[in-house]
């Protein structure tokens, strides 16, 4: 039954893990705005959040194939294309960095949304009103 | 300027406080331009800070870092020498050698530094709003 609760909530709190850690890391890029040599980073939240549900693109189909280790690997961070490089190498784009961080937040917010919406859910199953 | 890079705030404070360095170095050049000097090696220099980005190294945390004024360096700039044998600062060949301060790429310096300063608090505004709306998660 527990387990059950567990796995009602599990997508979404990978979610809000990822897109925390993703927060952090647009805000580090937006914090190095201005130093020279700094290149911008970013993590793919989708392929993140397969893999955290272990759904990724590794599955095993035989015995002798080793799965993925730990659900709490770090992620794969890449660094972002920049639209036009700039010459002290520094690669932030601020306009680029704020969006991301603005889209970013508001997804968090949805998901939080989500879970309480769930979270009602389940309390009113639980009361049987 | 070692303690380690905790949270999103670390972050965000660290960078405000190189931010900040910054504007007060655009400050004191701003202040000593056209000082005059009675001979070049006593005339101001602008100086600029030297901007390093500061990882947070554990392996959980990659990606993560923030940015530190490391040093603040003068610029190898000569003054400008300029012919005024009446001036009280005058040496004996009748020059003074006035700072060499750009006042407009200070300015620009200037903006770009506030508006990079607000970004970060930008930033500190949001992540405090989501942090609160989380902690009330199912009420």
């Amino acid at each position: 039954m527990i387990n059950n609760i567990k796995q009602q909530f599990e997508v979404y709190s990978n979610a809000l893990g990822l897109r925390n850690k993703r927060n952090e890391i647009l805000a580090s890029n937006i914090a190095n705005a201005a130093t020279p040599q700094y290149k911008a980073r970013d993590v793919d939240f989708e392929v993140e959040l397969a893999r955290s549900l272990s759904v990724g693109p590794m599955n095993t189909t035989s015995g002798g194939h080793i799965a993925l280790g730990s659900k709490n690997l770090p992620g794969k961070i890449q660094y972002r294309e920049p639209l036009q490089p700039s010459m002290d190498g520094n690669t932030v784009e601020l306009q680029v960095e704020q969006m991301e961080f603005a889209q970013n937040t508001i997804r968090y917010q949805t998901t939080l949304n989500f879970i309480n919406s769930k979270l009602s859910g389940l309390m009113s199953a639980i009361r049987g009103e | 300027m070692s303690e380690e890079i905790k949270n999103i705030y670390h972050i965000a404070q660290r960078a405000m406080g190189a931010q900040l360095v910054r504007l007060n170095a655009i400050a004191s050049n701003l202040a000593n331009a056209d000082n005059i000097a009675s001979n070049p090696a006593d005339a101001y220099k602008p100086v600029k800070p030297v901007f390093e980005t500061k990882y947070f190294d554990l392996i959980r945390k990659k990606g993560i870092s923030t940015v530190d004024a490391v040093t603040v360096e003068k610029m190898d700039v000569d003054p400008i020498k300029e012919y005024k044998p009446g001036h009280p600062m005058a040496d004996e060949n009748g020059f003074i050698y006035r700072a060499p301060v750009n006042v407009e790429e200070e300015y620009v310096d200037m903006l770009e530094a506030s508006r990079q300063y607000q970004n970060n608090i930008e930033v500190i505004s949001t992540i405090k709003a989501l942090m609160l709306k989380t902690a009330n998660l199912g009420k």
